[in-house]
């Protein structure tokens, strides 16, 4: 049995968001019907003219020094040329040899707990092309030139990912890390990052690397691993059977979880770089650089630090709270206004994060605000309902039925902590349960203490579960220690 | 310049070159590169390739939008238009 | 009144001698009766002239009229004129009608002037003889066996055939100052920057500049002014400082130093028109001027540079031309590469597909060092040639082209001894630097030209000195034979 390695390259394509493309001053804002976002430059009308956006460049900036590069002080655009009706000029203005952002790193935490560093080649400012839809229109495509011309990184890593696991993590860091600047929306599911994974194989312990293939337009986590996994297994396969892995560009379904070579990309693949003559090269000073450097917000390590040290998390907690930007100003809003940070974590660790995965939804588009959740870990805290009760209490707020005070109420959901009410079902319920008393009386020590637990049914049936649980171990504890 | 090399150039170009057409095409790019083949002889060591006549650099646009939707107008110029989409033979990826 | 330069007629039009409107219907009956001898106008726009006049008259009624209010020119048809059909020339756009101006059209109805139609061009801009155009071939006044020059040859016809007092026009390699030459006409290319390339069909961006086409130095002084504007949508038009270019116009050019490159007098060169060129020499230093002898060396290396340059930017720029979006498609396409591949093969004319061939072979894999970034390197020697000439004289001169102007078909089947007639033209294009053309004798029968090149943006200089020239001499007045 052979033993292979894995090597795995990404490139990432990050839309930045500013208001406007990167080469006219229409909208970029999603969803719009067809077309309606697209200007005479977008649509490469004769005789339009590129003029850059300078947020761009002040995010692309951003993300340089995010990840410790050097800035292209003088960047330069390129035009490379392909036919395709999505690219309505027949060439993309990106960058080539002098991009806007140098070599760099990401730290990823494996699984493990150790880290990893990732280098990054450059990345490189662009145009992202329009879409065509494939809906039938007589046998014809529909184009929407809407997203031609929405900025765009591209961010491109040295082949130093090992497993798909490792390609994941490191593409959450960059999540993480464009969505804590704010220079992404982060939103996969329109397409806000998209990743083309490079993979290939080689034996264990050799240096040359293989014939790599490119996986293009992954456009979630799930896939991105799937894909690459598949492609893996593939080559393995193949090179195993006395085959060879062909370079080529392959496109993944997630839907059937089958991917298929894209032999229309391969052909004249001569795309005859040149500089844009209609750009000129674009200065950035020291001052323009610096004064971004002290406005970069926080970075999701950063915060991990600061969550452990200032909240008391654990490295793990503080890590997943913080990886996000929006989960951690969901997070932290919370904490401030109930006071506890631990119950908090928790919470959007556990409920809130599992509800926003089932409905595919992400934190922002979550129906229980962080205002509300405080509301909730605030009623847990004080006793006036149970953890479980709460459970109970979130799901409500889930499905829009109010704050938690208003549900707690509205549903009579309010623990019961009146020592003398609780004395008297503990009483009758001791009543009424003559043999397991002489059962829990008849028992060691060490069993009794497991036994009381049986008497604890029947009380919270008779209090439909709200129950102080604390209130009632103890008077259970005593008035059954009494009768010995 | 041979037919495979203008065949070559007008797929790169998106350029039906017909039948009737390639000899005479081939036999002009060759005279032309002829010409530009001149440029071999010159000493250009050392010398940085200049792109633009001026040594200015770009401005930047401040991101605001200043555009309309002015669909309905571009699509007046529109070969082929529907629902908004410009329309071309079926896309295969 | 078609008689009178731009000058006389703001002069008329102030003293109410006529109305713009009399002015207007004058010239468009001109161009009815006669534009059949030389096909000079694409499109005549007889409804926009008459309003803008009447218009015009109300304002100068009113004794608010800006500079060229109530004059008539004519648009070389490769600026974008908003509703009206702007067809570059070509089959492809035969049917496009931009929703918008260019910034040059727009400056001249900021100031007042009256358009009268559009103007016969190349195709593209591509060619030194106006036979490429979709439109038919342009025919020359003084000769009209002859073509007028090109590319700007419908501007050039229409000027000296007096169908319009001035037009517009523009130059890539020459195609003001070589039509201007064999019209006997004044021709300004000014530098690289100074006019807004917005709104105007790109052929190759780097080397397109705009500029006027007009009978006297002073008309081409008076046009600049309002040609000549900073425009934030073109990234690579050049915020400096506006003058009024008819204020130096009466400067002395008493010590003025000329150069006069003995390149530009090889072997090439008609002998008469040599002699031309030499007797107007001889006049300046009549006026004062100190002549010196000087050397250009790489001049020979700049038709080869630009027939690499110039088609490597326009195979880009013409790109966008691919029948989706505006222009010309082909029948019945049978997919997206017939789409493709028939729209442009049966929309463009031979001339364009050759360069747009050429520019992607320049710029493809393997050859893009030995054409390409040659060509750009050549290209600094070039400016740098003229870089030091400017450190001793203050004007550039010699001859605009190598002859008077020629026969239909002379040299139409041979692109490279086309491509030489722009042998004198083509550097300061490369350059970036301002010339002028001014005639300067006759040759059997025909105009010949005296080319004028400034350093950077001292087309002040360049106006001044052939003012001057034509105060003292009036090959400028003389009209083509048979012109009524």
């Amino acid at each position: 049995m052979m033993e292979w390695e894995t090597v795995i390259g990404l490139e990432v394509h990050v839309q930045l968001a500013t208001k406007t493309k990167i080469f006219s001053g229409a909208s970029t804002a999603f969803g719009a019907a067809p077309n309606t976002q697209a200007c005479a430059i977008d649509l490469a009308m004769p005789g339009t003219l590129p003029v850059p956006n300078e947020q761009a460049f002040r995010y692309a900036v951003m993300f340089g020094l995010a990840i410790d590069a050097e800035i292209g002080k003088c960047s330069v655009f390129e035009r490379k040329n392909y036919f395709y009706p999505d690219l309505p000029k027949g060439y993309q203005t990106t960058q080539l040899d002098a991009p806007i952002v140098g070599p760099g790193h990401v730290e990823i935490q494996l699984a493990d707990g150790s880290t990893k560093s990732i280098r990054i080649h450059h990345a490189h400012l662009e145009e992202d092309a329009g879409k065509s839809l494939h809906e039938d229109f007589h046998g014809m495509s529909g184009i929407d030139l809407n997203r031609a011309g929405t900025p765009l990184i591209e961010i491109v890593s040295e082949p130093d990912m090992r497993s798909s696991e490792e390609a994941v993590a490191f593409a959450r860091k960059l999540h993480s890390i464009v969505t804590s600047l704010g220079i992404c929306d982060g939103e996969m599911s329109q397409g806000s990052m998209r990743f083309d994974v490079n993979v290939s194989v080689r034996l264990k312990g050799t240096e040359e690397l293989g014939t790599r293939t490119e996986t293009k337009n992954l456009n979630s986590f799930k896939f991105m691993e799937d894909a690459i996994k598949l492609e893996v297994e593939r080559q393995i396969d193949l090179i195993e059977e006395g085959g060879e892995v062909v370079q080529e560009t392959r496109l993944y379904n997630g839907e059937t979880k089958t991917a298929r070579s894209m032999r229309s990309k391969e052909e004249a693949n001569d795309y005859r770089y040149f500089p844009c003559p209609d750009l000129l090269p674009v200065e950035l000073d020291d001052d323009y650089i610096d004064a971004i450097r002290q406005q970069l917000p926080e970075l999701p390590d950063a915060r991990q630090a600061r969550f452990v040290e200032q909240h008391g998390l654990s490295d793990y907690d503080a890590g997943m709270l913080a990886a996000d930007a929006a989960t951690a100003q969901f997070f932290e809003t919370a904490t401030e206004q109930c006071g506890d940070a631990k119950l908090a974590a928790n919470w959007v660790m556990g409920e809130v994060s599992a509800h926003l995965n089932n409905e595919e939804k992400g934190i922002k588009d979550s129906p229980v605000t962080a205002l509300q959740l405080a509301g909730l870990i605030a009623r847990i805290k004080d006793n006036t309902i149970s953890n479980k009760i709460a459970k109970q209490v979130f799901e409500a707020m889930w499905n829009g039925e109010g704050d938690a005070d208003a549900i707690i109420e509205a549903k009579g959901l309010k623990q019961m902590s009146d020592t003398g009410e609780l004395e008297k079902i503990v009483d009758e319920v001791i009543a009424g349960n003559p043999a397991m008393v002489e059962d829990w009386l008849a028992s060691d020590e060490k069993k009794r203490k497991k036994k009381m637990g049986g008497f604890m049914g029947p009380i919270m049936k008779a209090t439909k579960g709200q129950a102080n649980p604390g209130m009632v171990n103890q008077i259970l504890s005593k008035k059954l220690n009494d009768m010995l | 310049m041979d037919r495979s090399d203008i065949a070559k150039l007008a797929e790169l170009a998106r350029i039906e070159v017909s039948e009737a057409t390639v000899d005479e095409v081939a036999k002009s790019i060759t005279d032309v590169l002829a010409l530009v083949d001149q440029l071999q002889a010159a000493d250009t060591e050392g010398v940085a390739p200049m792109a633009h006549p001026l040594d200015a650099t770009q401005r930047l646009r401040a991101d605001q939008v200043s555009e309309d939707n002015r669909r309905e107008q571009f699509q007046t110029q529109a070969p082929a238009a529907e629902q908004g989409l410009y329309l071309v033979p079926k896309v295969i990826d | 009144m078609h008689n009178l330069t731009i000058a006389e007629l703001i002069k008329g039009l102030g003293n109410k001698d006529f109305s713009s409107e009399e002015l207007t219907r004058h010239y468009l009956n001109r161009i009815q009766r006669l534009d059949g001898n030389y096909n000079s106008y694409i499109s005549v726009t007889e409804d926009i002239a008459l309003e803008q006049a009447q218009a015009a008259d109300k304002r100068l009624a009113a004794g608010e009229a800006p500079a060229l209010c109530g004059v008539p020119i004519a648009h070389k048809d490769i600026f974008c004129t908003n509703g009206v059909r702007t067809s570059c020339g070509s089959k492809m756009l035969d049917n496009f009608v931009p929703p918008y101006d260019a910034t040059v059209v727009e400056n001249f109805r900021n100031d007042g002037a009256v358009m009268l139609g559009k103007v016969n061009m190349d195709e593209f801009a591509m060619g030194s003889s106006n036979e490429t155009s979709f439109y038919g071939a342009v025919k020359n006044p003084w000769d009209t066996n002859c073509v007028p020059g090109g590319s700007s040859g419908g501007s050039a016809a229409a000027v000296a055939a007096r169908l319009a007092p001035a037009a517009t026009a523009t130059d890539t390699g020459g195609s003001i100052r070589q039509p201007a030459s064999l019209c006997g006409l004044t021709g300004l290319k000014p530098t690289y920057g100074r006019v807004s390339r917005w709104g105007m069909i790109a052929f190759a961006s780097s080397l397109d500049q705009g500029g006027p086409m007009t009978r006297t130095a002073e008309d081409a002084a008076i046009m600049l002014n309002s040609m000549a504007s900073f425009d934030a949508k073109d990234s690579t038009c050049v915020d400096h400082e506006l003058s009024d270019y008819t204020a130096s116009l009466n400067d002395s050019i008493a010590g003025l130093k000329i150069g006069v490159p003995k390149e530009y007098f090889s072997e090439g060169l008609n002998p008469q028109t040599a002699e031309r060129i030499q007797a107007a020499i001889a006049e300046y230093e009549k006026l004062g001027a100190q002549v010196q002898e000087i050397s250009l060396p790489h001049t020979h290396l700049a038709v080869p540079a630009y027939y690499v340059i110039a088609p490597a930017e326009c195979s880009a720029n013409l790109s966008r031309f691919d029948g989706v979006r505006y222009g010309y498609r082909c029948e019945d396409p049978k997919d997206l590469a017939d789409l493709y591949k028939r729209s442009r093969g049966e929309g463009f004319g031979e001339e364009v597909k050759r360069r747009i061939m050429v520019g992607a072979y320049a710029l493809s894999a393997g050859y893009y060092d030995a054409y390409y970034r040659k060509a750009q390197q050549v290209r600094r020697l070039i400016k740098q040639d003229f870089v030091d000439a400017f450190q001793d004289v203050d004007v550039i001169m010699g001859p605009t082209a190598t002859a008077p102007a020629f026969e239909f078909g002379a040299k139409s089947n041979d692109p490279v001894a086309m491509y030489l007639e722009d042998i004198y033209t083509i550097a300061t294009n490369l350059a970036g630097l301002p010339g002028l053309s001014i005639p300067c004798g006759l040759v059997d029968n025909k105009p010949v030209g005296l080319q004028l090149i400034g350093n950077f943006f001292a087309e002040a200089k360049l106006l001044n000195a052939a003012h001057q020239f034509q105060l003292a001499t009036d090959f400028h007045t003389l009209t083509a034979p048979g012109i009524e």
